[in-house]
C-alpha cells in the first residue's frame, strides 16, 4: 500500500491536457473545468486545437491541447504557463513543452512514447532527455496498457478500449487535485445512454487512473485548491459562442420580435449557428445558407420581414459579406454581425485567436458605410454585448458588428446566470398600421432612426434597396445634394449611438501617469497584468473598450488624464491607430503580438514595467 | 377578414417606369400586375424582391413591399423574407446575368430547398444594364463588346438547369404574350415551392430580336408549342403538328401524316416526378424542334423549405421544457454559490 499522500493548499493551478486530436483532449479538458467549476472554483479555459480534424496520428500537427486554470482567487486568464501537462503522446509534449513551468509535473503516457511516436513527432530517441526537463517532475504513467487491462473483460474491440485512455489521465488528475468524479460519471450516463457498455469503460478508467494515481509513489503530495469567494447566485459554465447566441435569443424576447438567423459554418464561429439551430424550442429560424453572402442577405430579408436578424461568421466570412452589409447599411435596417475573429489574412490561422479585423469591421466597405462596431471581453460577456449589438441595432436601425475572437468562443467560464430583469427594455421603432403620412426614409429627430414597417403591414408597402434614396420619400435619387446628405446623416445615426451607450470606466490607478489601453479579448490578460503590476507596487491604470464605433463619449478625457498612452492588442496596431486617428494629440505606445495566441501576462508585465520604469 | 377585390392599377407604384421604349419589361410588369389580383392575396402581403439589372428595377413600380437588393442576390434576400414570414407572396425578379452568372449559387440552392416563392426570369441572353456583354444565356459565337470575335462559352439552358436542381416548377413563356404570361404567372404562385418562370424577353437595344425566330407572330404558332396539362402536345397555326416519342427521344411530327394520328402524340402531365421528359421538352430549341412555353414541370413531390422549418420549430417548441431564454439558461448543469 502506498503512504498517506500530504495534502498542501494552493491557490491557483493550470493544467494542460494534450494528445492526439483523436485523442478526447478538448472533452478531458471539458469535464475537468467544469468539475472544478461545480467544486467552486473560479474557471478560465483555452482550448488550442488544429485545423485539420485528424492530422496524421502522432505528428506535432496533429496535437490537440486544452487548458485549464483554476482557483481559489479571482481567474481572468487560463493562465500563461501550466503547473501540469498531460502529454499522451510525445508529440504532445514536442508541441507544448514550451508552456509547462520550470517546476510542473508532466504526466504521460510511457507506453505512447515507443520510438515509432519519439521519431514521428521529431525527437531522437529519448524527448524526456532531448527537452530541458530539469526542476520537472516527470510522471510516466501506463497509460494505454493499463487502460486495456483494466478493460480486458468489457468485451470492446482494442480500438474502442483505447478510446477511454483519455479518462485515466483525467483519473489521474483528478487525484492529484482532488477533485470529485461524479460530474464525468454523470456526463458518460447521459451520453451513453444508448451504449451502456460504454458507461461502463470509461466509469472503470476513470477509477483505474485514480486508484493509480492514489497508489503509485511518484505522487507523494496531491493539492487541494480551495473553492473561490464568489458572488452567491446560480452559475453555470459557459464559452463565448453560446453566450453570444443566447445574448441574441435574450435580446428578441425583450423586443418582443421572431429571432431570424442567416449563417454558413465557419471556424471558429460555428458554435453560434449550432446553438441557434438547437434553439427551436424557443422558435429560432436558423437558416444554413450556401455561403456567407447567402447568408447575411437571407438575414436581411428575415430583418425586412420584421425578425430581429443576425448573422454569425468569422475573418473571411466577414469580407464576403461586406457588400451585403453596405446593403444593410442604406437600406437602415437592424441586423447583428457577429464576427469570431481568428488568425488572418486570408484562411489564415483558423482555428488561432487574433484581434485583426477591427480595421475590415470599420471600413471594410465600399462607399461611406457607417456601422456601429462594439467588441465582448470575456467568453460570458458576450451574452451582454450580444443583447447590447440587438438593443442598438433594432433600436438605430443600423447594423451592428459585434466583435469577439477565437478565444472568447472557444474559451469558457463560470457565469452567474443574469436576471433578465436587470437588462433594458427594447423599443425598436416600428412603424403603425394607420400612420398618416407615412414616409420609409422618415426620422426620429433624436435618433435618426427611420421607423421599421415589416413587410405585410397594411398601408405601409414600400420599397428599399441599394440605390441611394431621396430623403423622406426613399425613392430613388440621384440628386447631388440629396446623397451627400443621405451619407451625413447615416454617419451621424451611428455617431449618435454614443448616448446609449455608458462612459468609459478605467480600471487601476486614475492618478497613474501609464494609462494601458486594450479593447476585445485581451480583457483578462490585461487586467490580470495590472493588477500584478500594482500589487507590486507601481500605479499603473487600464481603459478596457467595448465600444469601439462610437466610442464611449468620454474617451478623450480619459485619455486627457494620463501621461503616457500604451495600446495593447493582438495585431499590428489597429486601434492605436484608430485612436491615432480619433485623438491625434497623443503619442500612442504599442504592444502588438501576432501569433495566432492570446496575450502572456509576463509578457506584458515585463512590456509595462519597462515602460514605467523609462521616465 | 374579407378581402378587398384588387385590380391590377392597385399594384402600379406612383413611379415613371424607366425602362427603354420597346423593352419586353413593359409587358411583363403588365402580365404580373394583372395576375395579382386573382390569387385572393392581400394587397400588404405581396413582397418584390429583385437583384442588379434592367429587370431588378421592377420593384420600384409595384406598389408592394419591395426590396431591391445587390447583385445576384434577390434569391438569398427573398429566402430570408419568406422563411421569416411565409404568410407573405414572395416574388423574386431577375435576369440571366443576374441569376445564372454572379447569382447561380443561391439560384440552384433556392431550387434545391423548394423555398414556396416565385422566380421570374427575365433571359434576354445579354448584359443590358452594363450595355451589351454576354450572358451565361448568350448563344455560342454571340458578338458583344466583350466578345468580339464570338462566345467560345456554352450557355446555360434555365429549364435544364432549374429542374436539375431538382425544381418542382418551371414554366416558359415570351414577353410579348401576355395573356399566356398572365396564366402561368397566377400558376407560379399557386405552386407551393419554387417556381421559376423563364420569360424570353427582347431587349431592343443590346440583343434585339433574340428572340425573333420564335417570338415574331408571322411564325409564331408553327415555332412553339404551348403545353397544357392533359392534353395532346399540338402545335401549329393549323393545330396539325405533334410531339411523339421516339427511340427514347422526342419527336415532331405531322398530324394526319405517314399514320400518325393524335392517338399517337405525348399527352403532358407537368405532375408526373419522373424529370426526364421534362428536361427534353424545356430542352428543345428552334429549328430542330418547337419552343416550349406554358407549364412544363408543376410537381409537388416535397414540402416547402419554410413549411418544414415553421414545422419543425411548431414540434420543437411544443415538446419544449424550456419556454424562455431565462430556462435555457438555467437548464444542463449549473450550481449555487451561497
Amino acid at each position: 500500500m502506498s503512504k498517506q499522500a500530504k495534502v498542501i493548499e494552493i491557490d491557483e493551478v493550470a493544467i494542460r491536457f494534450s494528445g492526439d486530436s483523436g485523442d478526447g483532449m478538448q472533452l478531458t479538458g471539458t469535464l475537468f473545468s467544469d468539475t472544478s467549476a461545480l467544486f467552486g472554483n473560479d474557471v478560465s479555459t483555452f482550448p488550442d486545437y488544429p485545423a485539420e480534424i485528424r492530422a496524421p496520428q502522432g505528428t506535432v500537427g496533429g496535437v490537440s491541447g486544452f487548458q485549464v486554470h483554476f482557483g481559489h482567487t479571482q481567474v481572468n486568464t487560463p493562465g500563461d504557463y501550466c503547473d501540469v501537462l498531460v502529454a499522451m503522446n510525445p508529440a504532445a509534449l514536442k508541441a507544448n513543452f514550451r508552456w509547462i513551468k520550470p517546476d510542473g509535473i508532466i504526466i504521460f503516457d510511457r507506453d505512447a512514447f515507443d520510438e515509432k511516436n519519439i521519431k514521428k513527432a521529431g525527437y531522437d530517441k529519448d524527448p524526456l532527455k532531448e527537452e530541458p526537463t530539469d526542476g520537472i517532475q516527470l510522471i510516466g504513467a501506463p497509460i494505454s496498457s493499463m487502460t486495456r487491462e483494466t478493460l480486458k473483460d468489457i468485451g470492446l474491440d482494442q480500438k474502442s478500449i483505447l478510446r477511454s485512455k483519455n479518462m485515466f489521465a483525467l483519473g489521474i488528475v483528478s487525484w492529484l487535485y482532488d477533485r470529485p468524479l461524479e460530474h464525468a460519471i454523470d456526463f458518460f450516463q447521459r451520453k451513453f445512454a444508448k451504449k451502456p457498455v460504454l458507461i461502463d469503460a470509461n466509469t472503470q478508467v476513470l477509477q483505474a487512473g485514480y486508484n493509480y494515481a492514489g497508489n503509485i509513489q511518484a505522487l507523494t503530495v496531491s493539492f487541494k485548491v480551495r473553492p473561490a469567494d464568489i458572488e452567491p447566485g446560480i452559475y453555470r459554465n459557459i464559452n463565448g459562442n453560446t453566450a453570444a447566441a443566447w445574448g441574441i435569443i435574450a435580446a428578441a424576447e425583450k423586443a418582443g420580435l421572431p429571432v431570424f438567423l442567416g449563417s454558413y459554418p465557419i471556424t471558429p464561429a460555428t458554435g453560434i449557428l449550432e446553438e441557434m439551430a438547437a434553439r427551436k424550442d424557443l422558435g429560432v429560424v436558423s437558416f444554413q445558407a450556401e455561403d456567407e453572402i447567402a447568408g447575411i442577405c437571407t438575414a436581411i430579408g428575415g430583418s425586412f420581414a420584421g425578425s430581429l436578424a443576425a448573422t454569425s461568421t468569422s475573418g473571411p466570412g466577414l469580407a464576403l459579406k461586406s457588400e451585403a452589409i453596405g446593403l444593410a447599411v442604406i437600406t437602415e435596417l437592424p441586423l447583428v454581425i457577429v464576427n469570431v475573429q481568428r488568425g488572418g489574412p486570408s484562411t489564415g490561422l483558423p482555428t488561432k485567436t487574433e484581434q485583426s479585423d477591427l480595421m475590415q469591421a470599420l471600413y471594410g466597405r465600399n462607399g461611406e458605410s457607417p456601422v456601429v462596431v462594439i467588441a465582448s471581453s470575456t467568453p460570458s460577456n458576450c451574452f451582454d454585448y450580444a443583447f447590447e449589438a440587438s438593443r442598438i441595432a433594432l433600436e438605430r436601425m443600423t447594423p451592428v458588428i459585434l466583435l469577439t475572437d477565437g478565444f472568447l468562443a472557444n474559451g469558457t467560464e463560470p457565469w452567474k446566470i443574469p436576471d433578465m430583469d436587470d437588462f433594458p427594455d427594447i423599443n425598436p421603432p416600428i412603424a403603425k398600421e394607420g400612420s398618416k403620412d407615412w414616409l420609409p426614409y422618415n426620422r426620429d429627430e433624436h435618433t435618426l432612426a427611420r421607423e421599421w414597417a415589416k413587410a405585410g403591414i397594411p398601408g405601409l408597402e414600400h420599397r428599399v434597396g441599394g440605390l441611394e434614396k431621396m430623403a423622406g420619400s426613399g425613392n430613388v435619387s440621384y440628386v447631388p445634394e440629396n446623397h451627400e446628405y443621405m451619407v451625413g446623416i447615416r454617419e451621424e445615426k451611428v455617431n449618435r449611438v454614443e448616448d446609449m451607450i455608458p462612459e468609459q470606466e478605467i480600471i487601476g490607478d486614475p492618478d497613474a501617469d501609464l494609462l494601458i489601453i486594450g479593447w476585445g479579448g485581451t480583457y483578462g490578460h490585461l487586467v490580470t497584468a495590472v493588477s500584478e503590476i500594482q500589487r507590486e507596487g507601481y500605479k499603473v491604470a487600464l481603459a478596457h473598450f467595448n465600444y469601439i464605433k462610437p466610442l464611449p463619449k468620454n474617451t478623450g478625457e480619459i485619455l486627457g488624464q494620463f501621461k503616457k498612452h500604451l495600446v495593447c492588442e493582438l495585431n499590428l496596431g489597429q486601434f492605436a491607430h484608430y485612436l491615432r486617428m480619433n485623438y491625434p494629440k497623443y503619442n500612442y505606445l504599442q504592444y502588438n503580438k501576432v501569433q495566432g495566441l492570446p496575450f502572456i501576462v509576463q509578457e506584458l508585465k515585463d512590456f509595462i514595467l519597462k515602460n514605467l520604469e523609462e521616465k | 377578414m374579407e378581402i378587398k377585390e384588387l385590380v391590377p392599377a392597385d399594384f402600379k407604384s406612383d413611379q415613371m417606369v424607366r425602362w427603354c421604349a420597346g423593352c419586353g419589361d413593359h409587358a411583363i410588369l403588365n402580365s404580373i400586375q394583372k395576375a395579382l389580383p386573382r390569387l385572393g392575396i392581400k394587397h400588404e402581403d405581396f413582397a418584390f424582391i429583385s437583384g442588379i439589372g434592367c429587370s431588378s428595377r421592377f420593384p420600384y413600380y409595384m406598389n408592394t413591399y419591395g426590396f431591391h437588393g445587390i447583385h445576384g442576390r434577390a434569391a438569398a434576400i427573398a429566402s430570408g423574407v419568406k422563411t421569416a414570414n411565409p404568410e407573405l407572396s414572395v416574388w423574386v425578379i431577375t435576369g440571366d446575368g443576374d441569376s445564372l452568372a454572379i447569382g447561380g449559387n443561391h439560384f440552384i440552392h433556392l431550387i434545391r430547398r423548394n423555398v414556396d416563392l416565385n422566380l421570374i426570369l427575365f433571359n434576354n441572353q445579354i448584359y443590358g444594364l452594363t450595355k451589351g456583354q454576354y450572358s451565361p444565356t448568350s448563344e455560342h459565337g454571340t458578338v458583344t463588346k466583350t466578345s468580339p470575335l464570338g462566345t467560345v462559352e456554352r450557355p446555360f439552358k434555365p429549364g435544364a438547369l432549374a429542374i436539375g436542381a431538382r425544381g418542382t416548377f418551371f414554366a416558359r413563356t415570351i414577353d410579348v404574350m401576355t395573356k399566356l404570361s398572365t396564366e402561368i404567372y397566377v400558376k407560379a404562385a399557386q405552386h407551393k415551392g419554387t417556381s421559376i418562370v423563364e420569360v424570353l424577353q427582347n431587349c431592343v437595344i443590346f440583343s434585339d430580336k433574340v428572340w425573333a425566330d420564335i417570338s415574331d407572330r408571322k411564325y409564331r404558332d408553327d415555332r412553339v408549342i404551348v403545353l397544357e396539362n392533359d392534353q395532346p402536345m399540338i402545335y401549329g397555326k393549323d393545330r396539325d403538328k405533334g410531339l411523339m416519342l421516339k427511340d427514347g427521344g422526342l419527336l415532331p411530327v405531322q398530324i394526319e401524316k405517314n399514320g400518325v394520328t393524335e392517338d399517337d402524340l405525348l399527352v403532358h402531365d407537368s405532375h408526373n416526378p419522373f424529370a426526364g421528359l421534362h428536361v427534353a421538352l424545356a430542352n428543345m430549341e428552334y429549328p430542330d424542334f418547337p419552343v416550349a412555353l406554358g407549364v412544363i414541370r408543376d410537381c409537388q413531390e416535397t414540402a416547402s423549405y419554410e413549411t418544414a422549418v415553421a414545422n419543425q420549430i411548431k414540434e420543437a417548441q411544443s415538446q419544449a421544457k424550456s419556454k424562455s431564454i431565462k430556462e435555457i439558461m438555467l437548464s444542463g448543469s449549473t450550481w449555487e454559490v451561497k
